[in-house]
């Protein structure tokens, strides 16, 4: 009795030790800034090179960071998406062009539409760097006080959108700014 | 050494040294113990885009500009700690080969050696079962009644 069931015993173990395996995403690692304060930066603005976009400025409202590029393949495929966050306005989007072109960002932009309200360009990807990014696209959701709360890698789809982050926006605009 | 192989070696050594400079960047250092901090530093340090090489392994445009972050760092006269705290600020504790004993990673560090533990002892088990069920000892009566049977075995044959 015991000769067999040991060995079917080790292999269900096995089986799901790998079935979880399965499940798991090598690409999603998680990110040490969630609860620490958004990192700082002064960027020119993607349409209006004089001006800057700041985090600081932001202060007092939850918004999202969404890093994207013209060169990105999977960020084509989470754009309608934004456009439509975008046109519901319930949260404010702020675009970080990530080592791009300005040619080529605004080409995009103009293809696809722009969903945010304001955009940051990122040449050499330094400020991509301060925030830990290391796969475009990736999207932070910063709280009242300035301080990342979210990160999901990878394209927004609407699954996301919808069960993950609009919730914890809501959440997060009840708090005290 | 004869000509034709002079040519041979001189054309060996310009494709060598091509193929070399054209997949890393160069930098130059103003000693070797820095040199030296640079080659260590990219060899611990994992490139997020393609997870199973190392800085210095990998071509991806991440790796690239994280080479150069820490070659200024090291131009700055940062310590080894100081460069890997940056790193480890932005992208956690997977951006380390070597991850750091912490109750998450216990598991990692000391599983294998459980593993073999347990191994060792199912082993030890299976070798004392095998050695005490291999030949069950005989009584006298037991034994006394095997003589006869192979006596008579004896007897029919001849």
């Amino acid at each position: 009795m015991w000769r067999y069931l040991i060995p079917l015993g080790l292999f269900i173990v096995l089986v799901v030790f790998l079935s979880i395996g399965l499940k798991l995403d090598p690409r999603d690692v998680p990110s040490p800034l969630i609860d620490k304060p958004a990192p700082a930066f002064s960027l020119p603005e993607l349409d209006k090179p004089q001006q800057h976009v700041s985090p600081a400025n932001m202060k007092g409202k939850v918004w999202l960071l969404n890093v994207w590029a013209s060169w990105c393949v999977s960020c084509r495929a989470e754009h309608p998406v934004l456009n439509a966050l975008a046109q519901t306005g319930e949260v404010t989007l702020i675009g970080l062009n990530y080592k791009d072109t300005l040619t080529d960002a605004k080409q995009w932009l103009q293809q696809r539409g722009n969903p945010y309200s304001v955009i940051a360009f990122d040449q050499d990807g330094r400020v991509g760097i301060d925030w830990g990014v290391y796969g475009v696209p990736e999207t932070f959701v910063i709280d009242k006080q300035g301080m990342i709360r979210y990160k999901h890698t990878g394209p927004v789809t609407r699954q996301a959108l919808k069960d993950i982050i609009l919730p914890l926006v809501r959440e997060l605009k009840k708090e005290p700014a | 050494m004869s000509r034709e192989w002079l040519v041979l070696a001189g054309l060996l050594v310009g494709l060598l040294s091509n193929t070399v400079l054209a997949g890393v960047e160069v930098h130059q250092f103003d000693n070797p113990a820095q040199e030296q901090q640079y080659k260590h530093l990219t060899n611990e340090l994992r490139c997020l885009v393609c997870q199973n090489q190392n800085l210095a392994d990998s071509n991806a445009d991440l790796a690239q500009d994280l080479r150069q972050e820490i070659y200024e760092m090291i131009q700055q006269g940062k310590s080894n700690q100081e460069i890997i705290d940056f790193m480890v600020a932005r992208y956690g504790d997977f951006v380390l080969y070597r991850p750091p004993v912490k109750s998450t990673t216990l598991f990692l560090w000391i599983g294998p050696f459980l593993i073999l533990g347990i191994g060792i002892v199912i082993l030890l088990f299976y070798i004392r079962g095998r050695r005490t069920s291999q030949e069950p000892a005989l009584d006298t009566a037991q034994h006394e009644r095997a003589q006869r049977l192979l006596q008579d075995e004896d007897e029919k044959q001849s």
